[in-house]
């Protein structure tokens, strides 16, 4: 994993309540790169966000409100954050449930731009 | 028909750039041969791209292969060149019949039939869908589960955990009824929600927000077998987007309590 692509997941895991944040490849739902809390399992965490985000990307365009950029799935007891940058990886954030998700938000944006 | 098809064929190898695909790729759609038929259609097309029959052509095809959505965007090109085009119209007119819009059916099959007054299938069309709009005019109206929420009828879907629409309505931004195309797809997005909250130890999925380039999208749980969906464009923030999903579950809830009385 580069220097810079780990800056940027440690931005977004410096948030509190984020347990783990990663870069995922879209296509097959492969780790790219990731910092993660003990106890998150991240070849689970890209494959289940991968393969949401494809069914949900088939569901939108069959909306006609075309690709999803972000994606924010909320459980019970968290929440899993997801956001195309638009290009082959997407980034992924797994959170507490009373997480600030406006704040995940905006790091994963600024991230965006990096991994852009 | 065999022969026919053997004629066509080899006369469209002899001279690719007649007009003879028209009546192979017909002549295959009959049979059912829909990827034949469309290879066909497609290599027309290709050699005239603005020719309003090769386009109703395909888009008879994309019907016949449940491509619905596409059928009649194609139909709808046809429209914006030849406005009182037979077959567009009657296709349009068919389709909007399907997805219960009898006033914008009658409209396709009226301008149809002044095209072509003598075409038998226009004229039945007509006289089914004008029994139907007759119909449903003496009909009380269904009570509707979304009654007075702003986007009943094209910006919130209640559907089953099989796929199946309950009640709503969705339209694309262009105004295109895509209510049972999106279903489909939601029983998938709900299990896919589900077994990933499950595994990753978040527990119960309770609802997913999705921006997206042309619009915004809540997806909740009313009850354990139900999906609700709300659309809205982008100019509806998460909040207020939130805010609607959880007045219209509050509805689709009390809606499917009854149902089960």
């Amino acid at each position: 994993m580069t220097v810079q692509f780990q800056g940027v997941l440690d931005a977004i895991t410096r948030v509190r309540g984020v347990r783990g944040a990663m870069m995922v490849a879209t296509e097959d739902g492969l780790v790219v790169a990731d910092t993660l809390m003990e106890g998150v399992n991240g070849k689970a965490v890209a494959a289940l966000a991968a393969s949401l985000f494809q069914r949900l990307r088939q569901a939108t365009a069959a909306a006609g409100i075309g690709r999803p950029g972000f994606v924010h799935l909320q459980a019970s007891e968290g929440g899993l954050l997801a956001l195309d940058p638009g290009g082959e990886v997407l980034l992924v954030a797994v959170t507490d449930p009373e997480v600030n998700v406006g704040l995940v938000r905006l790091e994963m944006l600024r991230a965006s731009e990096v991994v852009k | 028909m065999v022969d026919d098809l053997k004629g066509l064929s080899a006369e469209f190898a002899r001279d690719p750039d007649s007009l003879v695909f028209l009546r192979l790729g017909e002549a295959l759609r009959m049979r059912g041969e829909i990827e034949a038929a469309s290879r066909v259609a497609q290599t027309g097309l290709e050699r005239y791209p603005d020719l309003p029959e090769a386009r109703d052509l395909y888009a008879r095809i994309l019907v016949d292969g449940g491509q619905i959505g596409e059928a009649r965007q194609v139909w709808w090109g046809i429209l914006e060149i030849e406005p009182r085009h037979l077959g567009a119209n009657k296709g349009l007119g068919y389709l909007w019949y399907g997805d219960g819009d009898l006033d914008r059916a009658l409209e396709h099959l009226e301008t149809a039939l002044a095209a072509d007054p003598t075409d038998q299938s226009v004229v039945q069309a007509l006289r089914v869908v004008r029994m139907a709009a007759a119909e449903a005019e003496e009909m009380p109206p269904a009570p509707a589960i979304f009654e007075g929420l702003e986007g009943a009828d094209h910006g919130l879907l209640l559907v089953d955990q099989r796929g199946r629409p309950l009640g709503g309505g969705l339209k694309t931004p262009q105004g295109t009824p895509v209510a049972d195309e999106v279903a489909a797809y939601l029983g998938g997005v709900g299990d896919e929600a589900q077994r990933a909250a499950r595994l990753l130890g978040l527990g119960d999925w309770q609802w997913l927000v999705t921006e997206s380039e042309d619009g915004n999208l809540h997806l909740t749980r009313p009850t354990e077998g139900s999906l609700l969906l709300v659309v809205r464009d982008r100019s509806v923030p998460a909040g207020r987007l939130t805010y609607l999903a959880a007045k219209a579950n509050e509805a689709a809830r009390s809606w499917l309590e009854a149902q089960q009385l």
